[in-house]
């Protein structure tokens, strides 16, 4: 069990409102989720890199980008289409600045 | 011409000879989805303008253009992948109404080989679920028997493909995702070697796992398409720049000193009576037709399933964190925008917009990538995932193909593994260890279980070596039961 006021902590560093009904439930699931992890912790890993891809692309080789050419994507309209809400060519969100 | 047993090429031909058109062609699957999807939920839309995308086809051939190698082909599509002008909601109520700009790579090669794109395949929320029952659309079922499951997360994908709705499917594989609902749906599936498919316009759910890739009704389709799809793309650099093998022309059912292997660790007796029986009869075939039998061990693999889900979820969170109801999707009611909390903007429209299983996952990555943590959980399992790569790569020094069956049990019945996540997470035992190694995986349709289910054996490759497990498919496949067979929906 991990207690509500991590889960509540970890809920908020993952911007997701959850009920403390929830809290309770994931609680529960990710101790179980967990600790089925615990196997991996007793293997001996000194000095081992972590792999992050199966592929370990060079991506400071320089073949590894397109020529640095500008090319034309998509306007601001198509990328505006999909805005639940927008004002002109701008996307509408709640206050930033207080 | 059967249409329901023809294959591409010769859809293809007879399309460009002028016998039948390729509108003809997706005029006969959009009359089967009408009949059929209603009884099976694989598709989450029906593209409408089918035929008249047909039409250009036809209108193209009559001019005298080559249209490529998939004229006339209908294609149904995973909701993962971006559809220029069509729906893409990874089955998700957050991506509710997003209609993406662009095609996704595989989608726009798919397209210019003439192929007819005739609409969105249901899936698990996020490709996240083994069982297609995470879907906000509505669980989808399998067509061999509607009380079972198709799998996960490509479950429409399969099921469509099975039911023959469609000619070919495009499905993605994070952990099993192609290769598990192949299996319970009887239809050859392929992973291919993480870099092999370009990403650019797949939804991401984590990306140093994911790959895309056919699910179709024979092995000569699946390498058909696998080239098609295959190859880099300068929008996604993970792709690699090798040389894509001409897989179709180079099939050779020929096995003769191929060396197999079978790993120790999958052969603890995990598996129902059923798919061992399966699996030994595919096995005694491989030695009728001359392969040489090779042991190994993949301590690892062990853990591989632990593993899966930590990278999995860890990467899945940080991916998932681009939904924030401000550029497209489902945002939650707000009565007044500007007395609204930034942050609670955002936890509203997530809470509401996700599922409860992508939430675990976001819930369970954000912990392990969490300050304090990450390197007890995150960290641990990358180093311990190089281990695993590591072994493959000398298991793969003494046989050329991994075989091993694709899940402990055939299709299970909806609703029955849904209540216990871990349960269903230690379904994927088999297949996950593929993506964690970036591997190439294949699962083709062998028997049927007591309850006259599909079920298939797993078939592994050396990173590149598609040709390998192709080839041992094709054997596989002249010997199948399953083959040819087409489920009776009612």
């Amino acid at each position: 069990m991990i207690d509500e006021k991590k889960i509540m902590h970890i809920a908020k560093l993952a911007r997701l409102k959850i009920s403390t009904d929830e809290a309770a439930h994931y609680g529960d699931q990710l101790a179980k989720v967990l600790s089925h992890f615990d196997q991996i912790s007793k293997i001996d890993t000194t000095n081992v890199e972590p792999l992050v891809s199966p592929l370990e692309i060079d991506f400071f080789n320089d073949d590894s980008f397109r020529k640095d050419i500008d090319q034309s994507f998509f306007t601001a309209e198509e990328m505006l289409e999909n805005a639940p809400d927008k004002m002109g060519n701008l996307f509408k969100v709640p206050p930033v600045v207080g | 011409m059967d249409l329901l047993t023809a294959s591409f090429q010769d859809v293809s031909s007879a399309v460009k000879n002028k016998k039948i058109s390729a509108a003809e062609v997706t005029q006969f699957f959009l009359n089967r989805i009408d009949r059929l999807n209603p009884q099976l939920n694989a598709f989450t839309h029906v593209n409408i303008n089918a035929v008249a995308d047909a039409e250009l086809v036809d209108a193209e051939i009559a001019s005298g253009k080559n249209t490529g190698p998939l004229s006339g082909v209908v294609f149904g599509i995973k909701d993962m992948l971006c559809t220029k002008g069509m729906p893409s909601t990874a089955g998700s109520k957050i991506l509710q109404g997003f209609i993406p700009p662009y095609d996704a790579t595989v989608v726009a090669r798919l397209k210019k080989a003439g192929a007819i794109i005739i609409g969105k395949l249901n899936q698990d929320e996020f490709a996240m679920g083994s069982s297609n029952e995470t879907s906000f659309y509505g669980n989808c079922k399998n067509p061999w028997n509607t009380d079972f499951v198709p799998g996960g997360s490509s479950g429409g994908s399969a099921a469509a493909q099975a039911s023959r709705l469609t000619m070919g499917t495009i499905g993605t594989d994070t952990g099993g995702s192609i290769r598990q609902p192949s299996n319970f749906c009887g239809i050859v599936g392929i992973k291919p070697t993480y870099g092999r498919v370009s990403r650019y316009g797949i939804i991401s759910y984590a990306s140093s796992l994911d790959q895309a890739g056919p699910m179709v009704s024979s092995v000569t389709d699946a390498a058909k398409s696998l080239e098609i799809i295959c190859g880099h793309d300068e929008n996604d650099s993970t792709t690699v720049k090798n040389s894509v093998e001409e897989f179709s022309k180079n099939l050779n059912p020929n096995i003769k000193g191929l060396k197999i292997g079978l790993i120790k660790e999958f052969m603890l007796g995990q598996s129902d009576p059923d798919v061992e029986k399966v699996f030994t009869s595919a096995f005694n075939e491989l030695k009728k037709m001359g392969a040489e039998i090779v042991e190994l061990s993949i301590p690892l693999i062990e853990f591989a399933v632990p593993m899966y889900y930590l990278i999995s979820a860890s990467e899945a969170s940080s991916n998932l964190a681009r939904y924030d109801g401000v550029k497209y999707g489902f945002r939650s009611e707000f009565k007044d925008l500007s007395s609204v909390n930034l942050e609670d903007f955002y936890a509203e429209t997530r809470g509401e917009g996700f599922g409860a299983e992508v939430k675990r996952r976001i819930m369970l990555g954000t912990y392990c990538l969490s300050s304090g943590y990450f390197d007890a959980y995150y960290n641990k399992a990358c180093q311990v995932r190089r281990l695993l790569k590591n072994q493959y790569t000398e298991a793969f020094k003494k046989c050329d193909v991994i075989f091993s069956p694709v899940t402990t049990t055939p299709a299970f019945k909806i609703g029955e593994k849904s209540t216990d996540p871990l349960k269903m997470y230690l379904n994927d035992i088999f297949t996950t260890s593929t993506n964690l190694a970036g591997l190439g995986g294949m699962s083709v349709p062998f028997g049927m279980s007591s309850e006259n289910l599909p079920i298939g054996v797993q078939l592994t490759c050396a990173p590149y070596q598609e040709q390998k497990i192709l080839n041992v498919a094709y054997a596989l496949e002249k010997v199948s039961l399953v083959q040819g067979k087409v489920p009776r929906v009612y």
